[in-house]
């Protein structure tokens, strides 16, 4: 085996299989944004802190701008786009609506993958466990109060509206 | 943001990851990847091959033995680590593991990223070297060799992980009452200071974010005023920076070697 710059990798996101040839310096968020066109990941800092760029490789929480696109290759991925049903959104996009946990939305991409994968691990998270789960997502919004509630509510736990 | 250009590789095979890491210079190994594309994102370190661990299951994975000695992979996750019940038999292993940054870091981060970046603010350089963790490192040729925590933190980002080498396990002796304390850039972000004990037949404490390499302190005693002692003693000269000063991480260092060895007395 022989090292080179460019690779044809194939992926799955959100059901759907893409195979591409890549430049091994790019990273996954702009595999995912710039070559597979699928916008709703965001770019917030760039280096690793913000979490704006969360996907769902494999069943597991990755920042997606500290892993290059050849390392995901043959991997299944979830980004933002597979959340919703058509036009009919998941029980977490709904509580993010309905408790006001967005108000510029930059960040809501990453936190609902953040906060999927935290459902998926714990089915009834309390205050403190949701706010570990969502650690690696930074908002400048909201102060996170609203944000802790929908996810409670999202996981079928009574909050103060 | 566009890294500069690089090549990539995924050996299938410990033997095949050694051999494109002999054959250039510019290779390095990648692990986990929470530090190193940063890194590379930062021009920090313009690396010219990429040698991507992530399929090499022999690196991966945590042994207990009958013993009580835990072997752990170098390519395991901080995650791995902490859902481990293995690991369980040495508990801080987790804990300290649960402090690293964010759940997204933790899944992808590696205990042997971890230690080999030796970046002085890393937590488990010193928590190793306080539970008197042993190194192997495999060569060229099939060689292998294992080390001290004391001969591996050579210097900041540096150890005795040579090129053409890579990490391939820890192993960590039984033992349970440890301790870990830091001040960090806000909750379990980068430490600030950091110290690390364990109370298992002597005191062993080893210090963080002070010198380059993890200080390593063996008072004679588990008190307070023996641990102090210790730290003074070690006449250390910590870096000053936008968040501490040398003087301050000095007296931090002190604080911190008493809460570990606190913590550790109570892991009893």
């Amino acid at each position: 085996m022989s090292a080179t710059t460019e690779r044809s990798i194939t992926v799955t996101i959100n059901g759907t299989t893409y195979e591409r040839e890549v430049e091994a310096r790019k990273l996954l968020i702009h595999f995912v944004r710039d070559d597979l066109d699928l916008t709703g990941s965001h770019i917030g800092c760039d280096t690793g802190n913000c979490g704006a760029c969360s996907l769902i490789v494999d069943g597991t929480l990755v920042k997606s701008c500290m892993m290059l696109a050849v390392q995901a290759d043959g991997s299944t991925i979830e980004s933002v786009e597979g959340l919703a049903d058509g036009d009919e959104l998941d029980k977490l996009q709904q509580a993010f609506r309905e408790h006001h946990a967005l108000q510029c939305g930059y960040c809501t991409p990453g936190m609902l993958m953040s906060a999927t994968a935290l459902l998926r691990a714990n089915p009834s998270p309390s205050e403190g466990e949701i706010r570990k789960g969502i650690q690696g997502n930074i908002c400048r919004c909201t102060g996170y109060v609203n944000i802790v509630k929908a996810i409670q509510a999202a996981s079928g736990q009574a909050v103060e509206s | 943001m566009l890294l500069r250009e690089v090549a990539y590789a995924r050996p299938a095979s410990l033997a095949e990851a050694l051999q494109l890491l002999a054959a250039d210079d510019g290779a390095r190994a990648l692990a986990g990847g929470q530090t190193l594309i940063n890194v590379m994102k930062a021009r920090a370190g313009s690396p010219d091959t990429l040698v991507d661990l992530s399929d090499l299951d022999d690196l991966k994975g945590i042994e207990l033995g009958s013993d009580g000695t835990l072997e752990i992979g170098a390519m395991t996750t901080y995650t791995e680590i902490m859902a481990s019940s293995e690991a369980r038999a040495r508990p801080i292993l987790g804990e300290v593991c649960a402090q690293i940054a964010d759940v997204q870091v933790r899944n992808r981060g590696t205990i042997g990223g971890n230690v080999c970046t030796n970046d002085p603010t890393n937590h488990l350089p010193p928590l190793l070297a306080a539970l008197g963790a042993q190194f192997t490192i495999a060569g060229g040729g099939g060689s292998e060799r294992t080390v001290s925590s004391d001969d591996f933190f050579l210097g900041v980002y540096l150890t005795a992980v040579n090129t053409g080498e890579l990490l391939t396990k820890i192993t960590i002796p039984a033992g349970r009452n440890d301790g870990f304390a830091a001040v960090t850039l806000g909750v379990e972000g980068t430490c600030i200071a950091s110290a690390a004990a364990s109370l298992n037949g002597s005191v062993r404490i080893a210090l963080g974010c002070v010198d380059a390499v993890p200080v390593v302190l063996t008072p004679a005693s588990d008190d307070a005023d023996a641990v102090k002692q210790a730290v003074r003693g070690a006449s250390m000269e910590p870096p000053s920076d936008v968040h501490a000063s040398s003087e301050y991480r000095r007296h931090l260092a002190e604080v911190l070697a008493v809460r570990a060895v606190d913590q550790a007395r109570g892991a009893a």
